[in-house]
Formats: structure tokens, C-alpha cells, sequence
């Protein structure tokens, strides 16, 4: 099955060296076997796939997906999930624990390894905080991890109770994985439903403080400075937020985040359309939010790029604003959005995008990956960095459509994606 | 002459020839409630369907009667809670009832942009009767027509909204309208009950009283929801009352002939004392049966728009 392949006349993006040039890739049972640097390689060989004026770059790793299985099989399944995964250029995803029931003991994580064993990309579950994602009682987290948890979350909400996120930072260091936390005090979002700005006054809608997710942004750097337990924040949307992370990054506490494309792109003014696919949590902030998420990705403050893909269905999406449930998918877009609103627009290069895509979320979970070395899995995901499309989804391989994008156009796109030497995805 | 919009959803946006004509064509209807027979067949075939999922008293007659008046055909449906709770989705109950062949549908609820979502997945023309704290466009139209009948323009008239502006749909409507039609638009109320950002509407904004009140012609006086004191956003109507109810004593720094408005329904007491509500000063009474004659002008001049207006 696992033929032995090369990619030849490729550019390959090494977020590890900086190095973005032509190579060859040998790839055998699924693994690299070796890189040569070299300018052409004629395609004699039947094997050899050729990638003229392609990106070449590590398989890029979604740390931040939501599958809806069980539970909301009609939004999305394991197996939905991962082919838009793949369409989108993702060979990895991590899968959060909100689903119904959530994963927060060792058989619901058996339970999605399982589902993942035949699905085109590889599948880490992140197991729930506390029992029920109800923020009172810590779960089993020690087996959940041996059973393959590569983090955990109480995502939807954040752990609201002070004391017991403290003690889930402390325990989760035997783990040696990072708690995400979705930082948003519920009291001070008060059933908002949109930032609150003068968007949200002009709209007379209910809005969210910035101040909500900034507080326990900066609780849990506190808590984790205090109990040098690991904290990833998730879905990062303001400036103060950035700028408290910075500020952490630099005291050396043990703390990283990630962005959604929809947070480096979108403003809250959009909003005025009512329409309910720009209904995401965190909201969507302002221009200098916006702003604020680009420097951080440029600067580091943020760590990785995440979709948050929040698939819903078309009747609970069309609805009344207020009614409507928050989130949008995000993995068909993802890379279109990068290389559109960040590459193109010299935000970041290539080569610390790509990092920022693979080898900071391999890193930050323990995951392989975002690497080019030889021995390393086969895992790969090949741009056309100039490719101009349409963004169409009733072409979506996830089972919703709720999308914020339809009908943009975007320069950048994923045309195929290579999991352990296997393409899983092609447009070629 | 025709409007420009083909839907009322909100004023913000609504230009200011088109508030005119509004407002123009609300004076004949007004001579026409005051005759014997206050009924012309201006909208004969035309249906209206009122759909109303919130509970609204005033509005609710005040729209019927101006399409009764017009000899519009008129269907009410009234519900109380949720489209989500009844299990059929807003545009499913729409696309029902623009089956049966209607013209207009005129729509209060409680979330905002409801108006806005029907206008852009319907055929009939939306009439936004109150969307949350969004907008109550025919309440600041009804408004200026009072204003205008009292002081022959609206243009360069200092007028104060005072109260819960936060969740006040009548706020942002007098504001968008009033600033279209050169008034002078401040806002008061405690801080809780002002939105954030609010300066960037154009007006001025107070939270203190006598100050806000230095120089006005027109009060706008709005209602107080008990719910605020019980959300925590006021201490008690108690003070409330001390600090922003307009009473007697408050109206010294007014200008000459200024006016009270107040779009109901009145907590006595709590916003406005009833010394000052039943005052030869107050048009509250006034701004009810101009609702009747500018949401006939709606009416009409939105069929006309659609191509709907029986000519005879």
C-alpha cells in the first residue's frame, strides 16, 4: 500500500531551518527517507510526482476542530470532519471534548481513536477538564492520557471556578500536557451575543466585553505562573489579550495561544448584516483587535494558527441572531485565509507561517510532525501559493456549510494532501 | 414623489427626503381620521398581515387601526415567546403566510434584525414594528410628526432622550431620525443604561440631568423596565426617580414652549411625575393618534412603492 514515492522540483517550506527551496523527497513506508536540495529532477520514475511551482510544506496540524460525533452526526462526523480536514491541507487535527456525550473519561476517548483508525488524517482527541464539561469535578485525566488525550479543554466555555482550575493546571502537569482554556468569564459576557462595541449598541444587541476573555487570560497566566502548570490559550481575539501573553511569553511562564483565520480577518462591524455565520465565540472584535492578532502572529506572542471549526446546521444557523448557535468551520478555508490575508499582505512569510501551522501545534501537543527530518512521518501539505479560488460551500466536504467566506475570493489553496506517503487529497 | 425604500426596517440609513414624504403624507392622512367617516378605500385588496411575537398593546391597535382605515385587508398573529419554542423557524411562518398571497407584513420581535432577516428571504414588503433594542422606526417617525406639528420644523431643535437608552429600540430610531432632520440629539441616563461607544451615534451624552436638560425644547422621557433593578443595572427606581424622573422642578432650565414626550406606556412615579405627564406641555397623548396617521403614510406609501395602491 505504502509505495515508495518522490516529490521532486517542490519548494520546500522547513519551518525548523527557514530553508524554502527546491528539494527532493524520498518517501518510504510512510516515512521520509531522505531530502536532497537540489535544483531539477527529471520525472522518469512513475513514482515520482512532480510539483512544479508548488509549496511543499510539513503536514499542518489543526489543534482546535470541532467534530461533532457523537452526538450531532448530522453536522459532522469523525469521517466528514477529517476529509474537509484533508481538503483544507490538514494531515492532523485535534478534536475537542464537547460533544454529547463529552469525552471526559477514557472510553469516550477509545471511542474516538477507534472512529479514527479509518479516517484520512490522524485524529487526537482532547479529552474535557472537568466531568460534563461542567467546571465542578476534575476528570480522570492520567488514563484519558494513556489512552491517548494529548490535552484537555473544557472549550464552549471556560473553567469558570477559579480554585478548580488551579488544580487542574497542577494535576495535569503528571500528564505533562497542556490545558486550553477558552477564556470568557460567563457573568461578564452576560448572554452576549456579538462584541460589545458600538457595533453592539448600534444594533442594540447584547455584547461581550473584551474584558471577559482578558481577565481569564490573565488568571490563567497567573494560576500557571503560580503553578507552573502548562496553559494554551485558545481562539486569542483581543489586543489586551495578545499584549498579556506577550508579557507572560516574556517572564517565561509556561503559557502559548493560538489565532483563528476568522480573528486575524473579520471585524465586528460585519455584523450589521445579521448574519448569523459571523456569529462565532469569541466574537469577532474590532480593526485594532484585528490588528492586534496579526502582530501577535508576526511578533510570536501568538503561537499557532487554529480553526476552531464550529460545524452547524443549516437550521440552527438560520435563525434570529440571538438565537442562533455561536461558530463557523473553518478547515476548508484555513489556508486560503493564511495565505490570502497574512502571506499576501506581508504579514508573515511562508516559512513562519508553515511554523505556525505545524511545528509550534506538534510541539505544543507532542505530536510528530512539522518537520522535514529523515525517520519523520510522511505527512504533507502542497500549496499553490498563487492559485485564485472561489470560496464555494456547497463544495465543503464538512457536513455544514456555516461559513463566513462564501462567495470570497482567496489567492492561496491547498491542491494536495499526503498522510504517511498515502494522498488523501488531490486537485493535481 | 416615491420612497426610496422598499422595506421599513429601521431609520438609520433612511434619507431625509424620504422622512419628508413620511411625514408630508401622515398630514392628509390626519385630516382623514378627523372626518365623520374616517376611512378611505386607499388600500382596498391590499393584505397586511400584523405578526407579533411580542406583547405590544398601543403598536399593535395603532398599526390595525391605520390599516382598517386604509380598507386594507388585516390578519393578526400574535405569540408570545420564541419562533424557536413553537418549533417553526421564522421563515418557515413567513413563507406560510406569504402563500396565501399578502402584500405586507409588519413585524415586532423581541430579537433584533428579525426584520431584517425576513426582508432579505421574503417577497412582501417588512415593516419593522420593533426589534429588540434594535429599532422601532414608526415610533421615531410618529415622533418627529409631533415635534414638526408642534414646532413647524424639526431642524436646529435641541431635544433630550433621557432613561434606559441601552435597550431602548425607541432611543436608537429618534436618534438615526432626529440627526437626519438636523435636531440637536442628546442622550441622559445612569452610565448602566447608556450603551458603550455612544458618542459615535452623533450625540451628546450626560449623566447628569439638569445639565442635559440646559437649553432643550424637547424631552423624550422613556420607560423604565423594572427588570433593570432586579438585573442589577440600578440600584432602586427609588433613585432612579431622585436623580432622572422628570418632574416639575426639573423643567426650569427648558427653553420657552418646550414639550414632554414620553412613548408609553408610563411608569407614573418612576421616569415622569403625573403632575408633569397630564401638563398642557406634555403630547403624549397627541404622539398616539399621530401613530395612526404616519403609519397610514407607511402604508401607503410603501404599496405604492409595490406597485399595490388602488388609485380611485
Amino acid at each position: 500500500m505504502k509505495d515508495d514515492i518522490m516529490l521532486i522540483n517542490g519548494k520546500i517550506v522547513d519551518p525548523a531551518t527557514g530553508y524554502v527551496g527546491a528539494a527532493t523527497i524520498h518517501i518510504s513506508a510512510g516515512k521520509i527517507v531522505k531530502i536532497e536540495k537540489r535544483k531539477k529532477t527529471p520525472s522518469s520514475s512513475k513514482r515520482a510526482l512532480n510539483l512544479d511551482n508548488l509549496l511543499v510544506c510539513p503536514g499542518f496540524i489543526d489543534m482546535h476542530v470541532h467534530l461533532r460525533e457523537p452526538g450531532r452526526e448530522d453536522e459532522e462526523t469523525i469521517m466528514s470532519g477529517a476529509e474537509a480536514a484533508a481538503a483544507g491541507g490538514f494531515t492532523s487535527l485535534a478534536c475537542m471534548p464537547n460533544t454529547d456525550p463529552p469525552l471526559d473519561n477514557a472510553g469516550a476517548i477509545e471511542y474516538i481513536n477507534e472512529r479514527a483508525l479509518v479516517a484520512p488524517v490522524k485524529i487526537y482527541p482532547i479529552g474535557a477538564i472537568t466531568v460534563g464539561q461542567k467546571g465542578e469535578k476534575l476528570t480522570e485525566m492520567q488514563e484519558m492520557t494513556a489512552c491517548g488525550a494529548v490535552a484537555f479543554s473544557d472549550d464552549g466555555h471556560g473553567v469558570q471556578n477559579n480554585d478548580i482550575m488551579r488544580r487542574a493546571l497542577e494535576y495535569a502537569k503528571a500528564c505533562d500536557v497542556p490545558l486550553i482554556s477558552h477564556c470568557e468569564f460567563r457573568d461578564l459576557a452576560a448572554e452576549g451575543v456579538m462584541n460589545e462595541s458600538f457595533i453592539s449598541s448600534l444594533l442594540g444587541l447584547k455584547g461581550i466585553t473584551p474584558v471577559a476573555e482578558e481577565l481569564m487570560v490573565a488568571r490563567e497566566i497567573m494560576l500557571a505562573e503560580y503553578t507552573n502548570g502548562r496553559v494554551h490559550i485558545a481562539h486569542v481575539s483581543t489586543a489586551g489579550s495578545v499584549e498579556l501573553i506577550k508579557r507572560a511569553k516574556k517572564a517565561k511562564i509556561k503559557v502559548t495561544a493560538e489565532a483563528a483565520p476568522h480573528h486575524f480577518t473579520l471585524t465586528d462591524d460585519l455584523v450589521k448584516t445579521f448574519n448569523t455565520n459571523l456569529k462565532i465565540n469569541p466574537p469577532l472584535r474590532e480593526k485594532k483587535d484585528v490588528e492586534a492578532v496579526k502582530k501577535g502572529l508576526k511578533e510570536g506572542a501568538i503561537d499557532v494558527i487554529a480553526t476552531d471549526h464550529a460545524p452547524h446546521s443549516v437550521e440552527e444557523k438560520e435563525l434570529e441572531f440571538d438565537y442562533a448557535p455561536f461558530g463557523a468551520v473553518g478547515l476548508e478555508t484555513a489556508v486560503g485565509l493564511v495565505a490570502t490575508e497574512l502571506i499576501h499582505k506581508d504579514v508573515l512569510d511562508w516559512a513562519s507561517a508553515v511554523e505556525r501551522l505545524s511545528a509550534a501545534p506538534a510541539k505544543i501537543l507532542g505530536i510528530p510532525g512539522g518537520t522535514f527530518e529523515e525517520g519523520a512521518p510522511a505527512d504533507f501539505t502542497i500549496i499553490d501559493p498563487d492559485l485564485e479560488w472561489e470560496v464555494n460551500p456547497d463544495e465543503f466536504k464538512s457536513l455544514s456549510r456555516n461559513t463566513p467566506f462564501a462567495g470570497w475570493k482567496l489567492k492561496g489553496k491547498t491542491v494536495m494532501t499526503i498522510v504517511d506517503g498515502n494522498i488523501v487529497f488531490t486537485m493535481l | 414623489m416615491s420612497l426610496k425604500i422598499r422595506h421599513l426596517l429601521g431609520l438609520e440609513g433612511v434619507s431625509a427626503d424620504d422622512i419628508a414624504l413620511i411625514l408630508d403624507t401622515a398630514v392628509s392622512f390626519k385630516e382623514v381620521l378627523s372626518r365623520t367617516i374616517p376611512k378611505v378605500p386607499t388600500l382596498r385588496g391590499v393584505t397586511v398581515v400584523n405578526l407579533f411575537y411580542e406583547p405590544s398593546t398601543r403598536t399593535r391597535i395603532s398599526f390595525e387601526l391605520a390599516e382598517k382605515r386604509l380598507s386594507a385587508d388585516t390578519i393578526n398573529f400574535s405569540t408570545s415567546g420564541s419562533s424557536v419554542a413553537k418549533g417553526e423557524s421564522l421563515k418557515d411562518t413567513v413563507w406560510n403566510i406569504e402563500a396565501m398571497k399578502i402584500d405586507i407584513v409588519v413585524i415586532r420581535h423581541q430579537a433584533a434584525g428579525s426584520p431584517h432577516y425576513l426582508a432579505e428571504c421574503c417577497s412582501s414588503t417588512i415593516i419593522n414594528a420593533g426589534d429588540g433594542a434594535h429599532e422601532h422606526p414608526t415610533q421615531g417617525l410618529l415622533d418627529m410628526y409631533t415635534i414638526r406639528e408642534k414646532y413647524g420644523k424639526i431642524e436646529g431643535l435641541k431635544v433630550v432622550i433621557i432613561g434606559d437608552i441601552k435597550h431602548s429600540r425607541v432611543a436608537r430610531s429618534n436618534i438615526w431620525g432626529l440627526l437626519t432632520m438636523g435636531a440637536d440629539v442628546s442622550v441622559c441616563g445612569p452610565p448602566t443604561l447608556l450603551p458603550v461607544e455612544m458618542e459615535k451615534f452623533g450625540v451628546k451624552v450626560f449623566d447628569d440631568l439638569d445639565e442635559a436638560l440646559m437649553g432643550a425644547d424637547v424631552v423624550n422621557v422613556l420607560r423604565i423596565q423594572k427588570e433593570r433593578q432586579q438585573g442589577g443595572l440600578l440600584p432602586s427606581l427609588r433613585e432612579y426617580n431622585r436623580f432622572y424622573g422628570i418632574t416639575r422642578e426639573r423643567l426650569k432650565n427648558l427653553n420657552e414652549n418646550f414639550t414632554i414626550m414620553h412613548p408609553g406606556p408610563m411608569n407614573r412615579g418612576v421616569e415622569i411625575s403625573s403632575e408633569v405627564a397630564e401638563a398642557p406641555y406634555s403630547v403624549i397623548l397627541p404622539q398616539v393618534t399621530n401613530g395612526v396617521a404616519v403609519r397610514m403614510a407607511i402604508l401607503y406609501l410603501l404599496s405604492a412603492r409595490r406597485g399595490k395602491v388602488d388609485e380611485g
